[in-house]
């Protein structure tokens, strides 16, 4: 397949836009159609859970620039979801009817948040996904002023940042997650217990290794039942449990869908068809692992690196093999970790202390090291990605740290 | 091209480092450094593109 002519992307958001814009970047002058489902115009998702659930920014100050950029020469279809693909006839079907044909077709249609079964009919009960969540959960915490109770469930990112930002308000939080630290999932437990000693220093009020039995109230919700028994009186209930990949308007096309579009080692889903951001899973072989990540600076860097890869046609196409990374602000801890780790990696603080809330840790795998972590270190989470990146080994690593201090 | 941080909303979060080493450095001691103020037309896309990634929105480029 050559280089394809007109181009669909499905997803107007963080990851479909950075392809348009790479696209265009390469040089591609065919037509490019951009389907979006939200009516709003494109936005940026980090500061929904800070900035603006805190009132610091006002959400207009979110738009990404470059949805309103007229010289990409973007024909947009907002607010009309794609319902199907046939990779036969080469269209993708939209939900008022119409098809749009396609040469290359680039698929981001991100994921959306999950919810807690069952609660569908009480208010006071949000995920934060979207700019109309985060306004939502931001008048509900301000209407209650300083005696809102607010419960978070789930302590991921999301649950994280959203406890954070509540207590900066000045609501009182409690947190429930089932795993038995915060972050788990992506820091391991060890360092998941750092988090959670952050979070009680400032007053949060931690449930952890406890589920959520049921939500209780009226119209509104009024108490959250843990597992335990445990009874939490609540104004606001912020559930952060995850996420699910948009790829039900895949289902039939004959594409691999397994938690996302599986894709190859250089994003291809299908004959003239890429795959990117938190809707992609592809094997990153730096990892040696088949991985979907729902970070920020992953959907930028997958999106750009599969919009080239559609533009190389029939070209080999180079393997997309990153160092994942992400930041997460929480009071005023800056954490972020370059890498993908697992419970079982071998962890060392090679500078400053857990103690000081401050300090940079490593994780090593099989000789080598897969992931750094830092709290307040943002230089060394840098250096480290790109060290990462060039295969550094584990105890080469130790040496050098130790040397250094 | 004139690169110009808001230092008020820089939180060394680094992500401008990686991006582009040759104007941007944060040091051990957390703080952000400008180490070419006025960098060279050949390093207009990384400075935009560390200006665009910046989570605090805290970079501008001038001209």
């Amino acid at each position: 397949m050559s280089a394809p002519h007109r181009i669909v992307i499905v997803g107007g958001s963080l990851a479909g836009l950075r392809a348009a814009e790479t696209l265009r970047s390469e040089g591609h002058a065919g037509p490019i159609t951009v389907v979006g489902d939200e009516v709003h115009a494109p936005y940026d998702r980090p500061p929904l859970s800070k900035q603006v659930l805190r009132g610091e920014w006002e959400p207009e100050r979110v738009a990404l620039p470059a949805g309103a950029n007229e010289s990409l020469g973007l024909t947009w279809e907002r607010g009309v979801a794609a319902t199907g693909l046939d990779l036969a006839e080469r269209t993708v079907a939209l939900a008022d009817g119409r098809s749009l044909p396609f040469d290359g077709l680039v698929i981001a249609t991100g994921a959306r948040a999950r919810h807690l079964l069952g609660t569908d009919h009480l208010s006071g009960v949000f995920a934060l996904r979207t700019i109309d969540d985060a306004m939502a959960v931001r008048a509900a915490v301000e209407a209650g002023g300083q005696s809102t109770r607010v419960v978070v469930v789930g302590a991921g990112f999301i649950g994280a940042e959203v406890a954070a930002s509540c207590r900066t308000l000045g609501a009182a939080v409690s947190v429930v997650e089932p795993l038995e630290a915060p972050l788990a999932r992506v820091l391991g437990a060890e360092m998941g217990a750092v988090i959670a000693e952050v979070h009680r220093e400032h007053g949060v009020d931690l449930h952890l290794g406890v589920g959520v039995s049921s939500l209780e109230g009226r119209d509104r919700v009024e108490r959250v039942i843990l597992d335990d028994g445990t009874i939490l009186d609540a104004d606001v209930v912020v559930v952060g449990i995850g996420v699910i990949a948009n790829t039900e308007w895949l289902e039939g096309s004959g594409l691999v869908i397994d938690d996302g579009v599986v894709c190859d080692e250089t994003t291809l889903a299908g004959p003239g068809v890429v795959a990117c951001g938190d809707v992609a899973r592809w094997p990153n072989q730096l990892y040696d692992e088949v991985m979907r990540v729902e970070h920020w600076e992953h959907a930028l860097d997958m999106a750009a690196h599969a919009a080239r890869r559609l533009l190389a046609g029939d070209a080999p196409g180079e393997p997309f093999a990153p160092v994942p990374f992400f930041w997460s602000d929480q009071y005023d801890r800056k954490i972020q970790l370059a890498g993908r780790v697992r419970p079982t990696d071998d962890l060392a603080i090679v500078a400053g202390s857990t103690e000081d809330r401050r300090f940079c840790a490593l994780y090593g795998r099989n000789g080598r090291v897969v992931g750094a972590l830092t709290m307040n270190m943002p230089a060394r989470v840098i250096r480290y990605r790109r060290q990462i990146a060039e295969g550094l080994g584990w105890d080469e690593a130790l040496a050098a740290a130790a040397q250094a201090s | 091209m004139r690169v110009v941080v808001d230092f008020d909303l820089c939180e060394s979060n680094a992500v401008c480092m990686g991006i582009a080493p040759e104007v941007f450095e944060v040091r051990d001691d957390d703080f952000l450094y400008i180490l070419q103020e006025e960098p060279d037309e050949s390093l207009r896309a990384k400075v935009e593109e560390s200006a665009a990634r910046c989570p605090k929105q805290a970079i501008a480029i001038e001209g």
